[in-house]
């Protein structure tokens, strides 16, 4: 689709989704140190989840799921239950760059899809 | 087989229309194709400008429109987060990189269904067979979707109940031939991933 991903930020906080409770870890500085120590950004993995909406049928959204991810019927079928019962579903997750094209995918599709770093 | 898809053998999937059924299809895809339009592109009219025409970017701000809006959401986001700068930056940005492409696959999704439907030569009495190519049937999935976007957003469609209140419109309500559409795209749509599951 020729989409040039372009970040002007490598950190973007979204709110957690799931009651993970982010404890503020205290880094001790003895007074000392002269260079500030710099931790390196963990890995998180990013998400591509699909939220609930009351137009797309139930069979579409499942044939969306098969056939650009490739699930297996039964996987497919799972993940629709959840994206209609609990209003959202992860349905994949990777680097941010292949979320923004299952995202990208997903809108082609008429699905209502969103990232975000899943943390 | 008429309002429902049947598979056809070898893929694909076919269907019996009317003429009035093949008209209202028609009229609602170019309303469709006219709502999606050509994308909000800042340099279009300097045509002379050739770089500017490559570099094209598209808008990094949501359509106002709610059915554009559903059918171009933002990326990041949703609906139980709420947007801080950095989340608009984000959406803003790809966007910026994908909101035309999008409008351009969605165009072209509008536009086989409505070449398909003129080529079509339906009688009075029986309507005509529309055959789908396995293609044809992918992008008319994507065409029947958008339009019950668009008409489920107007009519503000909230949740599989309304789909019954709605049906239960008096026929003097003004949403009611809009109702009907809906639920006959839904029954097509549906149909056809049947096909194309089976």
């Amino acid at each position: 689709m020729g989409h040039v991903s372009a970040h002007p930020s490598p950190t973007i906080t979204l709110r957690p989704h799931h009651c993970t409770l982010s404890v503020p870890v205290e880094i001790e500085r003895p007074e000392s140190s002269e260079a500030p120590y710099e931790v390196p950004e963990p890995d998180v993995p990013w998400v591509t989840i699909v939220h609930n909406d009351p137009v797309n049928l139930m069979s579409y959204v499942s044939y969306v799921f098969q056939s650009y991810f490739g699930y297996s019927k039964d996987k497919a079928h799972q993940l629709m239950l959840d994206v209609h019962h609990k209003g959202r579903a992860i349905v994949s997750s990777g680097s941010r760059e292949e979320m923004e094209r299952d995202v990208q995918a997903m809108h082609g599709y008429g699905l209502w899809a969103t990232l975000q770093q899943d943390r | 087989m008429a309002g429902h898809f049947e598979p056809q053998p070898g893929g694909g999937a076919a269907v019996t229309l009317d003429e009035v059924e093949i008209s209202i299809l028609r009229s609602l895809a170019v309303q469709l194709l006219e709502l999606v339009g050509p994308g909000d592109e800042p340099g279009a009219g300097e045509s002379d400008d050739l770089l500017a025409s490559i570099f094209n970017d598209g808008p990094s701000e949501p359509p106002a429109d709610p059915v554009l809006a559903r059918l171009f959401p933002d990326a990041y986001g949703g609906p139980d987060v709420v947007p801080d700068d950095d989340v608009r930056a984000a959406s803003g940005e790809f966007r910026r990189y994908t909101e035309n492409d999008l409008r351009a696959r969605k165009r072209g999704d509008a536009l086989v269904l409505i070449r398909s439907l003129d080529a079509l030569s339906a009688d009075p009495e029986t309507g005509a067979v529309l055959r789908l190519a396995p293609d044809e049937c992918r992008q008319w999935l994507g065409a029947l979707n958008d339009l019950r976007l668009a008409i489920g957003t107007r009519l503000d469609v909230t949740d599989e109940e309304d789909g019954g209140q709605l049906l239960r419109l008096p026929d003097t309500d003004p949403r009611k031939p809009m109702v009907l559409a809906y639920l006959w795209l839904g029954g097509l749509q549906e149909t056809l991933v049947e096909s194309l599951m089976a």
